[in-house]
């Protein structure tokens, strides 16, 4: 019986299925999938003289150069530059999970008619410009003597991002059934027992999703080190900027792009494996 | 000394005691049951026992020695929830291991105390298994299991087979007497469903309303219950309203608006003019048809209005001449019992004497 209505769904499903999906798979093959492509192209190109590339029709060096690649790993520094980005990623998603589990815990336990207003509060700043924002920060760090240093390249990177970890810590701390703290009282557990026995393992799958939000565009992000850094703090992000906007070497910074989106994927496997392994048992909850 | 004394035990909420001056002893290996609807306070009281609630008036005493003050988990009594609340990153004996953990057990010893208490409740293979993968009823094993597995003074059952359908509830009862039997410890069971009372509890406190209304075995609560409001909640019952007319012959005479006078056992202190009810199970209504001759005195004629035929048993609603409507239980398989009656039969009700309970007020 089930087996002919899955069938009868599918079949009218066939055009159905394809209107619906349909826009959403154009739209991504054309704006990202082929621009990716453009992008691994570019990056095995020549720059052009006054910037872009060389022309195809100069020979097939013009076509085909590992040129951009040759220079990148000539050069320590660019192994440097990623290995600091990576750093101040993972410090900022540390420093945000710290900050935000308390916060997400108290939205979480406080009365469920101020729950929403509170995670209004939490996603407020966004109602007000990027930009304006970090330049307030320029002016609280000036007096204090921190500006262009690294710490207040992190502390702008984890204020950017702290709403991006609080959110589904949040969404997966409320989801917590109370009868299981209980349980665990009940049982011989006292408080800081409870946490790290029930309520921290049952949210790490909102750490893991928080993380990923917070890891994955802070290495990318050049707007905050540009303003708040100062010239030992350039991170990959910069740095691809710099070839594209400054430099004008299209292909060096195609293959820096590349570098990082690998490296970007290489983390979020490792973490994906981490995670189921950790993560047995736990759908149950989330 | 009683395992367990509550000792004028009051709760308020807002103003309302759902809990209101309670005072009962439960001893040791006992398997005791809280009854009553739901608001009864039946569950407030477990919580106090639990120590997630402090009474605001009076006080408990575990082994002698008051509970007031003491945190849920610094108390030897463990709980088996409603919702079973097993941990569910947690394998089944990672969840029956967590109390014995709690307890700083060593490791050799929560190792085997693990496989002995799977073993009790029939779940040896499902040691490595999450709580998701397991049934409705292997859960319930496991939430037992936990509980039971640290050897707690009590455990305390708050509705624990509510979840479970009708089949595997039977199932579930029978085990639960048993396991309650083979590990000697004391529990305290809470439920709203008569019947698991009646069937589970070596003594049950029918609560109503924040009080104990009655606390007897089950036997006693059913054949003689001390209230309207005992007699009604526990299995089926005629209510009959009566007035006194004679208590002077050995027996006490009644007089019913809707029916007429009948003779029931003496209470002592009941005194001609005074009004009550009788209270007459279903099953103790002899229903006959009318030409056969019946040697009881209690004896009026009707005609039958429903029945709900159960297969082994026959309910029947009896409209008497009177006006009044009794429900008889009747077996189907009664020896001599020629046939059922139908809708319509005229037929005559009777009942013995001492077959009622005559209930003040």
């Amino acid at each position: 019986m089930d087996e002919r209505r899955e069938a009868r769904e599918s079949g009218s499903g066939g055009w159905t299925r394809w209107a619906v999906a349909g826009p959403p798979t154009v739209f991504l093959l054309a704006f990202f999938l082929v621009p990716a492509f453009i992008v691994v192209a570019a990056s095995f190109r020549e720059p052009g003289e006054f910037g872009g590339l060389v022309p195809l029709a100069a020979g097939w060096r013009a076509a085909f150069s590992m040129e951009a690649y040759r220079f990148l790993s000539g050069d320590l520094v660019y192994a440097q530059i990623f290995a600091s980005s990576f750093a101040v990623a993972f410090a900022t998603t540390l420093i945000c999970v710290v900050l935000a589990y308390p916060l997400a815990w108290l939205i979480a336990r406080s009365p469920r008619r101020r729950r929403d207003l509170l995670v209004l509060l939490v996603i407020l700043p966004f109602a007000s410009n990027f930009l304006v924002r970090i330049y307030a920060w320029i002016m609280l760090l000036g007096p204090a003597n921190l500006l262009y240093t690294p710490f207040a390249v992190i502390a702008g990177m984890v204020y950017v991002h702290l709403p991006f970890m609080v959110l589904p810590l949040y969404t997966n701390l409320e989801k917590h059934d109370p009868a299981l703290l209980e349980a665990a009282q009940d049982l011989g557990a006292n408080a800081w027992t409870r946490f790290w026995r029930v309520t921290f393992p049952l949210s790490l799958p909102g750490i893991y999703s928080g993380s990923a939000l917070v890891f994955i565009p802070v290495l990318g992000m050049f707007a905050v080190p540009e303003l708040l850094g100062g010239t030992g703090d350039i991170l990959i992000g910069n740095l691809i900027k710099e070839q594209f906007l400054d430099n004008r070497d299209w292909p060096l910074g195609s293959a820096l792009s590349i570098g990082l989106t690998i490296a970007v994927l290489a983390c979020a496997g490792i973490a994906a494996a981490g995670a189921r392994r950790g993560l047995q048992g736990t759908e149950a909850v989330s | 000394m009683a395992l367990l004394e509550i000792r004028e035990v009051t709760r308020r909420f807002g103003g309302l005691a759902a809990v209101d001056r309670v005072s009962l002893a439960i001893e040791a290996g006992e398997f005791f049951t809280l009854l009553g609807p739901s608001g009864c306070g039946k569950t407030t009281l477990l919580r106090m026992i639990a120590g997630f609630d402090e009474p605001d008036e009076g006080e408990l005493f575990l082994d002698g020695k008051s509970l007031s003050g003491i945190a849920p988990e610094k108390r030897p009594v463990h709980t088996v929830f409603q919702s079973y609340a097993l941990f569910p990153h947690m394998t089944v004996a990672g969840n029956i291991a967590f109390p014995l953990e709690m307890a700083n057990r060593p490791r050799e010893e929560i190792a085997r105390r693990v496989r002995e208490t799977l073993a009790l409740v029939h779940l040896d293979e499902k040691g490595q298994a999450y709580p998701h993968e397991l049934s409705g009823g292997q859960k319930q094993r496991v939430a037992l299991a936990r509980g039971l597995v640290n050897k707690p003074r009590l455990l305390l059952l708050d509705e624990p087979l509510g979840a479970l359908d009708a089949k595997l509830r039977e199932e579930m009862q029978v085990e639960l007497i048993n396991l309650q039997r083979d590990v000697g410890v004391t529990f305290v069971f809470v439920t709203h469903a008569q019947q698991e009372a009646l069937a589970l509890s070596h003594r049950i406190a029918v609560m109503n309303m924040g009080r104990v209304e009655q606390l007897d075995t089950p036997d006693r609560l059913y054949t003689a219950p001390s209230s309207r409001f005992v007699a009604d909640f526990i299995g089926k019952i005629n209510l009959i309203e009566v007035e006194v007319i004679d208590a002077s012959h050995g027996h006490l005479g009644l007089r019913a608006a809707a029916l007429g006078e009948f003779a029931a056992e003496p209470v002592p202190g009941v005194k001609a003019g005074e009004r009550g009810a009788l209270a007459l199970r279903p099953e103790l209504v002899r229903v006959t048809e009318r030409l056969e001759s019946v040697d009881l005195r209690n004896r009026f004629t009707g005609r039958v209005k429903e029945l709900l035929y159960l297969g082994d048993v026959t309910l029947y609603k009896v409209q008497l001449d009177g006006g009044f409507v009794i429900e008889a239980l009747l077996t189907n398989a009664a020896p001599g019992r020629a046939r059922l009656f139908k809708a319509g039969d005229s037929v005559t009700v009777a009942w013995r004497h001492d077959a009622g309970v005559f209930l003040r007020g």
